[in-house]
């Protein structure tokens, strides 16, 4: 796509500078359709603000003020902070006329998985990226329901290393599996679904691992094997380390599917590939909001 | 004063495992009403893998967690009914709630024994809504007794009355057992127990020396029933327990009648440590494992010890089991090379 005013950057704010922001803060840095105007937290001593100091970046600890006591510091805002706080944080934002990217479990927003539904997600005020295990095996079941729409089940196990799962995965598992479930759902049309999440402790770590099963009576290996390498090609667009390690394989009434998610290694090590798809699937949304901004 | 051991019965919960989760309402109804005539205190019911764990990744159960646990309810009265839990399974809202719902009296929230922060949400809500919560921590052998300390104490600070350590692979050798039992009893505030299983034919063994080293639960199931090798037989352990003039409050005569009459009757085959369950002691990898790893060694026709050692040198933990066929065809791949 081609941009009329080159230099030009959207601005984004960050709300959150845990694991999951300090990895946003580094891809906002390298994409060339955005830039950091505040990184703010809660903890003015934590490790996150002290690395955005170093980097020059505007940072604050006093969260989402920050941003409501200085309007033009940003267009959009990435919350990454936890599910609680984000019900707060969403009327603010939306009366600030933000468009949010939440990265939380809360289900305020639209959900959204960049290869299903970006069009109309960006004509929403805020949305909500489901879940690292929803980014990383909704897609593969949308196109399993488009060759066998008559399927009635599927099942999604995400095995994470310990390494990678932080306090809010932890305090908040149940959230996060009904989320995850709940968007595959909805953004699948399938009738019943569930998600289960295990964190391995394993060292060296794991790389995150999506199995997904469906049952199916009479599958089309051949056609979903053909969609399904296509669809990962899409998806490694925008998640570089997206992988199908088997499948689809049938036995016992049911498609089994295995994905790998490698993460890029921008903040956390390469094992945390569940940070990482989350995060690229956010940054999609927003580069993509800004390349319409821009170009209007 | 006799010392005395609180023997809790896991006969219609690991047992699952070895029924391949089919567990019927004939079933429940036997046990329950024998559980009860022996004495038994406490009963937990279900799928092996705890509410909301009935899946295709782990075995789908004939009857849902809700019929499990209702029959039971309309059997037990002087025995208390409990369930088991594994937070990234079971959720409170689609699983435990509704289990509450139907009358349990008990609750067992197990993770990983490093995860223990997992079940933070778990143990307080069944704790708030009244429940003797017990907090599991499975795979213990894998870390050592100051790493599990630490973890008990999460749990003991959530809420949990008491704190089972699970040797879920049966890889605990005795003294093993005696040391970790004794760090956490003598810095827990609340009571300490021990789950076996039979793999390396230690379980009756790793019971008393939990029992030795001061702890006052001791979980098993009637014949042995469970995953893999077995568990910590209760009418042997209680029979032991007697000869060493600890009570258990038990009707040993009843229980091994329960044993010989009705688990025998439902036991599609004899509980035993056959080359696979002691290969999963051995290596350490969860007992749950062996018959998805026998299906995986069939269809890729690799030796299924194989599997095995290399799930251990993985360090696998329980509930990963969609790693098996991915272990089973990469040593396929290897053996064609």
């Amino acid at each position: 796509m081609k941009r009329n005013n080159k230099d030009k950057k959207i601005k984004v704010g960050i709300i959150g500078t845990g694991n999951i922001g300090s990895d946003l803060l580094i891809k906002v840095q390298r994409s060339y359709l955005l830039e950091c105007g505040i990184f703010t937290g809660q903890n003015p001593d934590s490790e996150g603000i002290r690395r955005a100091k170093k980097l020059s970046i505007p940072t604050s600890f006093e969260s989402i003020k920050a941003i409501e006591s200085n309007q033009d510091c940003c267009e959009i805002v990435f919350d990454a902070t936890s599910a609680k706080a984000h019900e707060k944080h969403a009327s603010i934002l939306k009366k600030l006329g933000k468009f949010t990217i939440d990265l939380t479990p809360s289900k305020v927003g639209k959900m959204c998985i960049p290869s299903i539904n970006l069009e109309e997600c960006l004509e929403e005020d805020e949305v909500n990226m489901v879940s690292c295990g929803g980014q990383a095996t909704t897609p593969l079941i949308k196109t399993l329901m488009k060759v066998h729409p008559e399927t009635e089940y599927v099942e999604i196990v995400s095995s994470i290393s310990s390494k990678s799962a932080g306090m809010g995965t932890r305090e908040n598992i149940d959230e996060y599996t009904q989320t995850t479930s709940e968007g595959i759902r909805y953004l699948t049309n399938i009738p019943k679904s569930k998600a289960i999440i295990i964190l391995n402790p394993a060292e060296p770590p794991i790389f995150m691992r999506n199995t997904i099963y469906a049952e199916i009576d009479d599958p089309k290996l051949d056609l979903l094997d053909r969609e399904i390498n296509s669809l990962v090609k899409e998806i490694q667009k925008y998640v570089p380390g997206y992988k199908l390690i088997l499948g689809p394989v049938y036995e016992n009434n049911r498609v089994t599917t295995m994905i790998e998610v490698v993460g890029r290694g921008d903040f956390l090590p390469v094992y945390a590939g569940n940070l990482d798809i989350i995060n690229c699937a956010a940054i999609e949304v927003a580069e993509e909001y800004a390349r319409r901004k821009l170009l209007k | 004063m006799k010392k005395k051991i609180f023997i809790i019965d896991s006969t219609l919960r690991d047992g699952s495992h070895a029924m391949r989760h089919q567990f019927t309402k004939e079933h429940i109804i036997n046990y329950t009403r024998g559980a009860q005539r022996a004495g038994i205190k406490l009963i937990i019911v279900g799928h092996g893998n705890g509410l909301g764990a009935s899946s295709l990744h782990l075995g789908k159960s004939r009857l849902t967690d809700e019929e499990m646990l209702s029959i039971a309810r309309k059997e037990l009265k002087k025995t208390k009914l409990g369930a088991f839990l594994i937070p990234g399974f079971g959720t409170i809202k689609n699983d435990l709630k509704p289990a509450i719902e139907l009358g349990i009296d008990s609750l067992m929230v197990a993770s990983h024994c490093t995860e223990a922060n997992i079940t933070r949400q778990h143990i307080q809500y069944a704790r708030e809504k009244g429940l003797d919560t017990y907090g599991v921590l499975m795979m213990s052998h894998m870390i050592p007794g100051k790493e599990l300390l630490e973890q008990a104490l999460k749990m003991q600070k959530y809420g949990a009355i008491g704190i089972i350590l699970m040797d879920s692979a049966g890889a605990y050798l005795p003294d093993q057992v005696e040391e970790k039992v004794k760090i956490l009893v003598n810095s827990l505030e609340i009571n300490v127990g021990f789950h076996s299983h039979n793999n390396l034919g230690m379980a009756i063994a790793n019971a008393v020396a939990a029992v030795k080293a001061g702890a006052n639960i001791i979980d098993g199931t009637s014949r042995g029933f469970g995953a893999g090798a077995g568990n910590c037989q209760l009418e042997v352990i209680v029979a032991v327990l007697n000869k060493m003039g600890i009570e258990t409050g038990l009707d040993l005569y009843t229980m091994m009648d329960n044993s010989d009459k009705i688990i025998a009757s439902i036991m599609k085959k004899a509980q035993a440590i056959n080359s696979i369950t002691l290969t999963s002691g051995l290596a350490g990898v969860f007992s749950g494992f062996a018959p998805l790893a026998e299906n995986a060694a069939k269809r890729f026709n690799v030796d299924v010890r194989d599997i095995f050692m290399e799930l251990g040198r993985m360090k696998v933990v329980a509930g990963q089991e969609d790693i098996i066929i991915d272990v089973a065809m990469k040593l396929s791949k290897r053996l064609k090379q």
